[in-house]
């Protein structure tokens, strides 16, 4: 099985459902000529031409819309933003079009589409390029979000996405495109809302996605070596949630700790320690922990944005915690 | 107060703006280009056209009624005055075209040829409702008329019509596009955009701006920087014009030589339609800041009279079926409420339904 970058997974799976399906195409900044800010559509408009690989203006809104209008008239478009915080110049689109067309519409008109692109804090980028927008995305009915760590995972979820017909958030990460793993040459892909153990576990489920899974698996690694065993879930989807997995893993450990990259008020593992309290509230021997970045605006210098965002000791303190371990 | 101060050289202007002329229809003065459009669209199809400008403004005073009887919730943007702009741009379409407009939309679901029942029990809120009851009165659509919604966002519908056009370019079609949007959504930045879009990859979207001179209680005077909006086409390097939107044949015309040239080679336009809404932004604005001489003025020229005297200055429709023709409407417009109030609310299980595709 060869070993690809997640980049390369991401563009994978794009050119197969472009060669697979007319009517998907790839629209946003930089995606053809430039061949994607960050190399994700290497390659792609000397595979299919500039009516399929589309460069846009800077305008995410309309481009945005005109995708939804696209979808909603019988095209599969991939939207691509440069960084999800630029999606926020298309917040409306997303929300009050993309997201509600089917349901205001009676079913008559559903919005097949993928937005993707990187979220997350860079390195170093400061309070505008650092945005964790996955909690807003997934606080509206009729989005799915989709957050995969690793190449394998992308690539799948990636063809599911394009296949699925919803408007589909699927959020990358810029410190995860050069990683690589093995990705099967065959065809296969993954579906959406299906979680995965990344690491079993008997003591603690440390539930964490997108990348903070690295930071998760160091932690694990740490707490071995103090007799902890770690369980590490990865939900892959934040909506739909696999709770059926993360429960399971639950009943066996007793205790979770979530970890998330974007700010803790009105978080993605506020809404999930709910779901599992709700569950499981019988199974649970402790609290569950929740670490998540600082409640401030990302910095620019090293130290303190590093002291921000999540880290593998407080990772590693938030599973002695639950597991009462002194 | 008129939306731009007019000189007093030309107070017998009727129209506050200069740059659009307003000739009501009359047999004496048709023009060349209109007598020739008579011809080749006939009587009867004068006559539809009349039938259905009298359809939308029997269907709003209806709707207004029954708001006011409390059978109608949300909001309620009615349409009168402006029928001579739905039932004349879209009467130059073919079935296969798209169209997207605001939350203004009763006028052009009708006008695109949905049974007024259908969206009567809409706006009652029921599961026969063309939104099967959840969308209202700003969300009217129709997937067999190709009636991309009826949006509540001010402008959100703009890029929606840009991307209709953009997948008739991608499918190597002949299909428009029509967007309409309102003079308030002039100042969205989705407007410039699209409008950029559009013009940089030519696509087959015509945006007409119904300019009824307010958005909600804003006049265009006080909150947009050109009189002509029109002009706006300009700046993107598009076709514009503006018309007058009182007059039937000119909505018409403008509108069938546009769609024409744009089947032939795709590009797309801005057509200013200058026109006025009788009532408020909607049904809870009283509309105080105008004038009732300026709505008097307006309906003077009111769109569908003009029709109606030019349809018996031609002989075309006698005053007695003129009158038939109205309460034959009326009747059918009082048959859409009954079906609406006969017809059921959505089931609980409609809730959860449609909120994602299968």
């Amino acid at each position: 099985m060869p070993s690809i970058t997640y980049r390369e997974a991401l563009n994978q799976a794009m050119v197969e459902e472009m060669e697979r399906d007319p009517t998907v195409f790839l629209i946003g900044e930089e995606v053809a000529e430039y061949n994607g800010p960050y190399k994700v559509s290497q390659g792609m408009l000397e595979r299919f031409g500039p009516r399929r690989v589309v460069d846009t203006p800077i305008s995410e809104a309309s481009f945005t819309g005109l995708a939804i209008g696209a979808a909603m008239t019988g095209l599969r478009p991939i939207v691509e933003f440069m960084s999800f915080n630029f999606s926020l110049m298309a917040f409306d689109q997303i929300f009050s079009n993309a997201a509600k067309m089917l349901y205001m519409s009676g079913g008559q008109f559903p919005v097949p589409m993928v937005m993707r692109g990187p979220g997350g804090p860079g390195s170093q980028v400061s309070s505008q390029h650092s945005n964790c927008l996955e909690s807003l995305f997934a606080n509206v009915p009729g989005l799915k979000v989709v957050m995969p760590a690793t190449g394998y995972d992308a690539k799948g979820l990636l063809k599911s996405a394009i296949r699925d017909n919803n408007p589909v958030i699927f959020i990358e990460n810029e410190l995860l495109y050069g990683l690589s793993c093995d990705v099967p040459e065959e065809e296969y892909t993954l579906p959406i809302g299906v979680g995965e153990i990344k690491a079993a576990g008997s003591d603690v489920t440390l539930l964490a996605y997108s990348r903070m899974l690295l930071l998760a698996a160091e932690a694990r690694g740490e707490l071995e070596q103090d007799g902890i065993s770690v369980e590490i879930v990865d939900p892959r989807t934040i909506k739909p949630l696999d709770l059926e997995l993360i429960a399971k893993s639950i009943r066996k450990t007793h205790r979770m700790v979530i970890v998330e990259e974007g700010n803790r008020f009105g978080g993605v593992g506020a809404e999930i320690a709910d779901q599992v309290y709700r569950a499981c509230f019988d199974e649970l021997d402790a609290p569950i922990e929740r670490v998540t970045q600082k409640e401030n605006p990302l910095p620019y210098a090293k130290a303190i944005e590093a002291a921000s965002l999540p880290s593998v000791p407080e990772i590693v303190a938030a599973v002695k915690t639950v597991c009462y371990h002194n | 107060m008129d939306p731009v101060p007019v000189k007093s050289s030309s107070k017998s202007q009727v129209l506050a703006f200069p740059e659009a002329e307003t000739t009501p229809l009359s047999r004496s003065t048709l023009t060349r280009t209109h007598k020739q459009l008579l011809d080749d669209l006939g009587r009867d199809r004068l006559v539809e056209m009349y039938r259905k400008m009298v359809e939308i403004r029997s269907f709003e005073q209806r709707a207004e009624q029954m708001y006011q009887q409390r059978k109608i919730g949300g909001y309620l943007h009615l349409y009168m005055g402006q029928e001579a702009v739905a039932v004349g741009l879209l009467a130059a379409l073919r079935p296969d075209d798209y169209v997207a407009t605001s939350y203004r939309d009763h006028g052009i679901a009708l006008a695109l040829g949905i049974r007024a029942e259908l969206l009567m029990a809409e706006l009652f809120g029921r599961a026969t409702g063309v939104s099967g009851g959840k969308g209202g009165s700003m969300h009217f659509f129709s997937k067999e008329k190709n009636l991309l919604g009826g949006h509540g966002i001010v402008g959100g519908q703009i890029p929606i019509g840009l991307g209709a056009a953009f997948r008739a370019q991608y499918m190597e079609t002949d299909q428009i596009s029509l967007t309409l949007l309102g003079d308030g959504a002039m100042n969205q930045s989705v407007f410039h955009e699209s409008m950029n879009m559009a013009a940089l990859w030519s696509l087959p979207v015509i945006y007409v701006v119904e300019n009824n001179q307010y958005g909600m209680g804003t006049s265009v005077e006080r909150s947009t920087s050109v009189k002509n909006l029109a002009m706006r086409a300009s700046a993107y390097g598009m076709e514009g014009v503006q018309i007058d939107g009182m007059n039937l044949l000119e909505c018409y015309r403008t509108m069938h030589e546009a769609v024409k040239k744009r089947r032939e080679s795709p590009s797309p336009m801005l057509i200013e339609v200058k026109t006025y809404r009788y009532r408020g932004h909607s049904i809870s604005d009283p509309g105080q800041y105008r004038s009732k001489e300026e709505i008097a003025r307006y309906r003077k020229i009111d769109p569908i009279t003009q029709v109606r005297r030019l349809l018996e200055e031609l002989d075309w429709l006698g005053e007695a079926d003129a009158k038939a023709l109205d309460k034959a409407v009326r009747d059918e417009i009082m048959e859409a409420v009954k079906f609406a109030e006969e017809s059921p609310e959505p089931e609980l299980a409609a809730r959860d339904r449609d909120v994602y595709a299968p």
